[in-house]
């Protein structure tokens, strides 16, 4: 069976994807909580860490390619449409945040942390909607 | 785009999974073709037209016409 190959694929590559991003994830943590909890402000310590998880990121990033890759034309669809959503609400929020910060319409210093979180969820949410209209 | 691709696969005794496994696509992609949600590339579309025995305009539906 052709598609059971195509989906035994596209399972590995899922799996390759979580995989990185996971190891983007904890590699992440280390290079911001080290310098305070392991190294003590250690600056070669701290720049290791660092390019440790650019590395592990090229990875990732890598390993987004190839997931795509192996999606048929309308699941490459679905990802890429989330994708541009993403980046949308991303660039639009983040730049509306940044003013927000400038012009102290919010207590305190606006923290990358959220944008993160805002593109994420973005993404997540315009991905759900695409996989339910083409259903 | 409409098109006759659920008539042709019932005269096939085709599931959507089979017809699916013949042109390498998920059955998701299958089912979106057929309800006119979305629209085959011009490679799936002649993959499809092959399968058939077809042409294309004659399992699509030109939207000009419609």
């Amino acid at each position: 069976m052709k598609n059971d190959k195509r989906k035994d694929q596209i399972n590995r590559m899922t799996k390759n994807l979580a995989i990185w991003t996971l190891l983007w994830v904890v590699s992440l943590a280390l290079a911001t909580f080290g310098p305070k909890f392991i190294w003590r402000e250690n600056t070669t310590w701290s720049i290791i860490a660092i390019i440790i998880n650019l590395a592990i990121g090229i990875g990732m990033i890598w390993a987004n390619i190839k997931h795509l890759s192996v999606l048929d034309e309308l699941q490459k669809k679905i990802q890429m449409d989330a994708m541009g959503i993403a980046l949308g609400v991303g660039i639009v929020g983040g730049l509306s945040y940044s003013v927000m910060d400038t012009a102290n319409v919010i207590a305190g210093n606006a923290e990358i942390g959220f944008l993160v979180m805002l593109i994420s969820i973005s993404y997540l949410i315009a991905l759900f909607v695409g996989k339910k209209h083409y259903a | 785009m409409k098109n006759k691709l659920k008539v042709l696969r019932a005269e096939k005794d085709m599931t959507q999974a089979d017809l699916a496994d013949s042109l390498g696509v998920s059955r998701q992609t299958i089912n979106a073709i057929e309800k006119g949600k979305f629209d085959p590339s011009l490679p799936l579309a002649f993959k499809i037209s092959k399968l058939f025995k077809l042409r294309i305009e004659e399992i699509f539906n030109d939207p000009e016409d419609e």
